[in-house]
């Protein structure tokens, strides 16, 4: 098996949940190359080069890929995607924007957000926002394959050596162009691989208001997040979104505070360890899957919280 | 221009999904169905798109069986032009349904395609990209907003750390988030008027494309239940028992 794992990065460094997917390869098993493209990211090529399990890294580097424009990097995907058994990407914004199109350029069909690898070509995937885990097994010739990272524990991001192989990269697609990007800026750990996240929904209130999710989770050293009502409201950027259209985590603590706990919402927060939920309405389908309810009014339970911790 | 806009019918998302007993799937038998949340607002931009003079006709278009037509019938009464039903018995996977959808561009040359960004049955996220890539049209994925500026569309897309915007030339394809608007509902009247507005009803086999499936399904399966948990009665019990569990 010959395995080629996209590495998600910001030309200044390698997502966290590249290394999920390179655990994910690790599962399948064998040589295991991974694809840096971008521009002026050697720094993501030198943390990649020292991922565990990786054997080589091919870098393509070319302005046209500074942003992770799909149509570029899919074509840099499907010129080479044919060398190898697989080819894996993390289930994230950016792998679920290219992916497909590789797909189709080559007429094969996607595996979406494994959380199994059962065997070489046989994977488990939620479907109805994870309601229902669909083992599928695929007869093409290249498994293509998006990897949920909180399924898969991260490979060690050190130790390794491998070495470099460089790609020229084609034609950039003439009719898509990079215009701005506005991150959310944010002293909290990243969402994603955060151990504690603290989320607020629709019963915060306001804008104003959520800075009690804010503050509690600074105390906690933990990742904000937020139910869709809340980021439609305003109160949270949709970066903060948990749940089946937003971010999938699995801490080892999740509190959901405001949060009724819509099927769309545990879609995101049902793998995490210990599930705490903070609502005054005791009837709320959060109490069917926290492991410690508290029945009250938030604006009471968590200044309370804070002075305990 | 014509602008064509795709809707799946779905399993309603407030209704409790059943996994069958013997592994083969979701029950779908009598339970609520509904327009695919994303297709509607698919739906309601392409209808602004006209309503602002930049579209001229709006196509909404299914594949499914006969009962799909209630869907487009729904797309129909929030004001698409007219509807066709790809008629297939076994719905195809996103790989075929974007196949299909290339042909019927083929045949109307719309300018634009607009799909949900993921179907909330499947959860894929794959069939708006595949069209793009099939037609070599650009691709505005998981769209927030969507300002035309000529034969250019500037699209805010969200993205796992904000926003970002990209500049995308016509043809193109669009998937939505649901943030892009909110659909309207259809008013009685315009339920009535689409009673009797087209659908046409074509064959999916009628395409000449392999539409047999890549993915066998080897089993569908509940996911494990978590252990019930208990009732604290405040924030101090609530902190000895995450110390306990050694979270804290
Ligand atoms: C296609 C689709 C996709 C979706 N995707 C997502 C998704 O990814 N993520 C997501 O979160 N949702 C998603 N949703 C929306 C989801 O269905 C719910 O509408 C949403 O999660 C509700 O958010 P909420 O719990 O904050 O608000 P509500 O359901 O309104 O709940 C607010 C809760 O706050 C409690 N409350 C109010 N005031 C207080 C107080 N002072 N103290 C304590 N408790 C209080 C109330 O008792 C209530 O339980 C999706 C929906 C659809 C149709």
């Amino acid at each position: 098996m010959s395995i080629l794992v996209i590495a998600e990065h910001d030309n200044a460094s390698l997502n966290a949940s590249t290394l999920s997917t390179l655990a994910a390869a690790a599962t399948i098993g064998g040589d295991v190359t991974v694809l840096v493209a971008g521009h002026n990211a050697s720094a993501v090529v030198t943390e990649t080069q020292a991922a565990s399990g990786v054997t080589k890294v091919l870098v393509v580097d070319d302005a046209a890929l500074a942003d992770g424009l799909a149509e570029n990097i899919a074509s840099v995907v499907t010129g080479i995607a044919g060398e190898y058994s697989h080819v894996l990407t993390a289930a994230s914004n950016f792998g679920k924007n290219f992916m497909p199109r590789v797909a189709a350029k080559l007429d094969m069909m996607q595996v979406s957000d494994i959380v199994e690898v059962v065997s070489a070509d046989t994977f488990v995937r939620p479907i109805y926002a994870g309601n229902a885990l669909m083992t599928v097994k695929s007869s093409d010739s290249v498994k293509l394959i998006t990897v949920r990272s909180t399924a898969f524990d991260a490979v060690e991001a050190t130790g390794g050596s491998a070495a470099t192989e460089d790609l020229a990269f084609g034609v950039a697609f003439a009719g898509t162009s990079f215009v701005s990007r506005d991150v959310t800026e944010s002293e909290r750990p990243e969402l994603a691989t955060a151990r504690i996240v603290v989320s607020g929904g629709r019963g915060v209130g306001s804008k104003e208001q959520f800075s009690i999710i804010d503050d509690l989770a600074e105390k906690l050293g933990a990742a904000v997040g937020a139910s869709r009502a809340a980021v439609d409201s305003g109160y949270a950027p949709n970066d903060c979104q948990v749940g089946q259209t937003g971010k999938v985590v699995a801490p080892d603590i999740y509190f959901a505070i405001g949060i009724s706990g819509a099927i769309q919402h545990q879609a995101g927060m049902r793998e995490s360890k210990i599930i705490v939920a903070i609502n005054k309405d005791d009837e709320a389908p959060i109490f069917q899957i926290a492991d410690y309810g508290i029945v009250a009014d938030l604006f009471d339970v968590v200044p309370e919280l804070m002075q305990q911790l | 221009m014509k602008v064509l806009v795709a809707v799946k019918r779905v399993v309603d998302y407030n209704v409790r999904i059943r996994v069958k007993s013997d592994g083969s799937g979701v029950d779908t038998d009598n339970v609520v169905m509904s327009m695919n949340p994303f297709d509607e607002n698919g739906l309601e931009e392409a209808l602004r798109m006209k309503q602002a003079g930049i579209a001229t006709e709006v196509i909404a278009v299914s594949v499914g069986d006969e009962k799909s037509q209630d869907t487009l019938r729904s797309a129909l009464a929030m004001g698409a032009d007219r509807a066709i039903l790809i008629k297939a018995d076994q719905t195809p996977e996103p790989l075929g349904i974007a196949k299909l959808l290339a042909k019927v561009v083929e045949q109307e040359g719309p300018q634009v395609a607009i799909l949900g960004k993921q179907a909330i049955d499947d959860d894929s996220n794959q069939t708006g990209q595949m069209l793009a890539a099939l037609l070599d049209w650009s691709q505005g994925t998981f769209a927030s907003n969507a300002e035309f500026d000529g034969d250019a569309i500037n699209l805010t897309r969200e993205t796992d750390t904000g926003l970002e915007t990209i500049k995308i030339s016509l043809p193109a394809v669009i998937t939505t988030d649901l943030r892009l608007n909110d659909p309207r509902l259809p008013k009685l009247p315009d339920i009535m008027k689409a009673k009797k507005k087209p659908i046409d009803i074509v064959d999916a086999s009628s395409y000449g494309i392999d539409l047999s499936p890549r993915l066998e399904v080897v089993s569908v399966a509940a996911p494990a239940e978590r252990e019930p948990g208990i009732i604290v009665a405040d924030a101090a019990e609530l902190v000895n028992k995450l110390k306990e569990a050694g979270a804290l």
